[in-house]
């Protein structure tokens, strides 16, 4: 890992942690920007952590640029020493897999994909050498989730596979956006899961849709009545496979404010996950059960 | 008292100075495009630089005002009307309890900022009342307006009266080429010498897609790529990068072809590298760009940034200085 600093303009400094993905440099990254947090440091704006990378929007009038990225640099050199453990939260999410909204859409936008002739999903199936779309579904919900991001759009989680590199699911994004995706879109693009918060322009491949809410600006659904947007980064996402008449239910109960969203608490350990990743998931989704 | 929308225009929406402090979670900014035409519009009226203002693109919205009021248009020049009788632009007028506000066809510029003594006063949400579209926040029910919309208007200062102007000089667009100083770095590394030279030479156009979100622009000649493997997590496309964080003003070129500027609405982050940032001082001019207009992107450097923004303070100052 070497990290790269610039300036993105005059009001922003990008620092890129790592130019791959890996929760190492998340965490170096989610150290950094909490202790620009502490520091409480006039002039600072923005605090964005990212997935290997995050970026700080200041005010250069108030802390000159030079003097903004020697602090940041002083940081770095205390995140030798980071607590790579993390307390959050792990999170059901029940996905209707290959349902009809993203299927109509995805095959408006046939053109824009690199196998007109099939959906999605069973793309991402054979690239990933899954013999079945079954099977796939399988591998992309039987595993936990990091969420590394959020953003794009308002509340959306970028969500990382914790499972061994050589496992995760990769899939290149579309030739070129859609216009369109559905509101609560599961999607998928490079090594990254998301939920697309909003409808809107997308370029990840379309997997299913979440009956969950994760976005509501007018804060009535239940459990988004303390703020707006559900995900924070480091949230923990468990994906649970459903069908039609489970959709169905879950969206009426989110309607009749009942619906609540499986939360746990959880204290996840970076250096313990990278021992032995499959027994660590193991355990950390037994407080699900 | 309020005001009562007859005709919404292309895209009408409530904005202030903005919303900081949510980027992290995918809120943007929002806020007036052109902040410096907002701060003197509402200067013009009395009231404070940052209230709500209506800002109208490339055509105006259709008012009836059900009480007196005093009113500014700033940004594009876009005349404003009283009953059909043109104002001046940049020039504070007085609107009777029943008189309706229209106006003409835009000369020019893209963005025309609307004050009302005492501000649109839509409710606070998230420490702002700008319009986010995308996010369905804030304004006036999260949207553009539309007719039949009843616009809730705040207590008048009283401190200002008709006439009052902000001077010809102190008036600033974007020239023809438009020219936008920005500051290489981010990815600036992932192109080719030559292309980073063609990028500065070439002559671009505003393209059709250009809204609060991004700007694009075409024209200029296709970006090369440095070959490089791919890194885990980015992608395959040679302009694909790990999804990171995306600055206010950072110009992306998704496949090498057109460079989108992002904006006040911009998307917080993504996978698309980034070869600069266009500087704080030259973000205003953009809101006022329409579609073909000719752009070139001017190489500068921190310092030349830094003296830019404060020349852009300096002129505020006058423009504040001159109403005493």
């Amino acid at each position: 890992m070497k990290t790269r600093y610039s300036y993105g303009g005059d009001e922003h400094i990008f620092v890129e942690v790592d130019e791959e993905m890996s929760l190492e440099a998340f965490f170096k990254s989610l150290y950094m920007t909490n202790s620009v947090r502490d520091a409480k440091m006039d002039g600072v704006t923005e605090i964005c952590p990212a997935n290997a990378s995050f970026q700080i929007k200041y005010n250069p009038d108030v802390i000159a640029p030079e003097d903004m990225l020697a602090c940041l640099q002083d940081i770095e050199k205390q995140a030798v020493n980071a607590d790579r453990s993390l307390d959050t939260r792990i999170i059901e999410i029940p996905v209707f897999y290959q349902d009809p909204w993203t299927h109509e859409t995805l095959m408006r936008f046939r053109e824009r994909h690199q196998d007109p002739n099939v959906t999605d999903i069973e793309y991402a199936a054979r690239i990933n050498s899954y013999d079945t779309v079954e099977d796939f579904i399988e591998a992309h919900s039987a595993s936990p989730w990091f969420v590394s991001m959020v953003g794009f759009v308002a509340g959306l989680p970028f969500m990382y596979q914790m499972v061994h590199r050589s496992k995760q699911i990769e899939v290149p994004k579309y030739l070129s956006p859609r216009t369109d995706t559905p509101k609560l879109t599961v999607g998928y693009g490079g090594c990254f899961s998301c939920i697309y918060s909003v409808r809107g322009a997308g370029g990840y491949q379309m997997f299913g849709v979440t009956p969950m809410p994760i976005y509501d600006p007018n804060q009535e659904t239940s459990y988004l009545k303390d703020f707006m947007a559900f995900f924070r980064p480091g949230d923990i996402v468990k994906f649970v496979p459903i069908d039609r008449e489970t959709y169905d239910r879950n969206v009426a109960e989110v309607e009749a404010g009942t619906y609540e969203p499986k939360i746990r608490p959880v204290t996840f350990s970076l250096d313990e996950f990278e021992k032995d990743i499959d027994g660590y998931n193991k355990k950390l989704l037994e407080v699900l059960q | 008292m309020t005001i009562r929308v007859i005709q919404q225009g292309l895209a009408t929406t409530v904005q202030d100075l903005g919303r900081p402090g949510y980027y992290h979670l995918g809120i943007p900014l929002s806020g007036a495009m052109d902040r410096l035409a907002l701060r003197a519009a509402n200067l013009l009226v009395g009231n404070d630089e940052g209230a709500a203002a209506l800002e109208a693109v490339f055509m105006g919205p259709t008012l009836e005002f059900t009480q007196d009021a005093l009113v500014a248009v700033s940004g594009a020049e876009m005349v404003p009307k009283v009953d059909g009788d043109p104002r001046e632009t940049w020039t504070s007028f007085a609107i009777k309890a029943g008189q309706s506000l229209s106006f003409e066809f835009l000369k020019s510029g893209a963005r025309a900022y609307i004050a009302v003594s005492g501000g649109i006063d839509v409710p606070v949400v998230l420490g702002s009342r700008s319009t986010y579209a995308l996010g369905a926040l804030g304004g006036h029910e999260g949207r553009p307006l539309q007719a039949g919309d009843e616009l809730p208007i705040g207590a008048s200062s009283g401190e200002k009266g008709e006439g009052v102007r902000v001077a010809e000089a102190h008036r600033r667009g974007p020239g023809n080429p438009a020219e936008l100083r920005m500051l290489p770095g981010l990815y600036w590394h992932r192109i080719t010498e030559g292309s980073g030279y063609s990028f500065f030479d070439d002559t671009w156009k505003v393209a059709p897609e250009a809204d609060r979100i991004g700007y694009r622009f075409r024209g200029g000649k296709k970006l090369e790529f440095v070959d490089r493997e791919q890194p885990f997590g980015a992608g395959s496309d040679p302009s694909n990068i790990v999804d990171g964080c995306y600055p206010y003003g950072s110009i992306q070129v998704p496949g090498g072809t057109e460079p989108i500027v992002l904006h006040r609405d911009a998307v917080s982050g993504g996978g698309y590298f980034m070869l600069g940032t266009v500087i704080s001082a030259d973000m205003d001019l953009i809101g006022q760009l329409q579609p073909h207009t000719p752009a070139k992107f001017v190489e500068v450097t921190m310092e030349e940034a830094l003296a830019a923004r404060k020349d852009r303070q300096g002129l505020l100052d006058t423009i504040r200085a001159s109403f005493g």
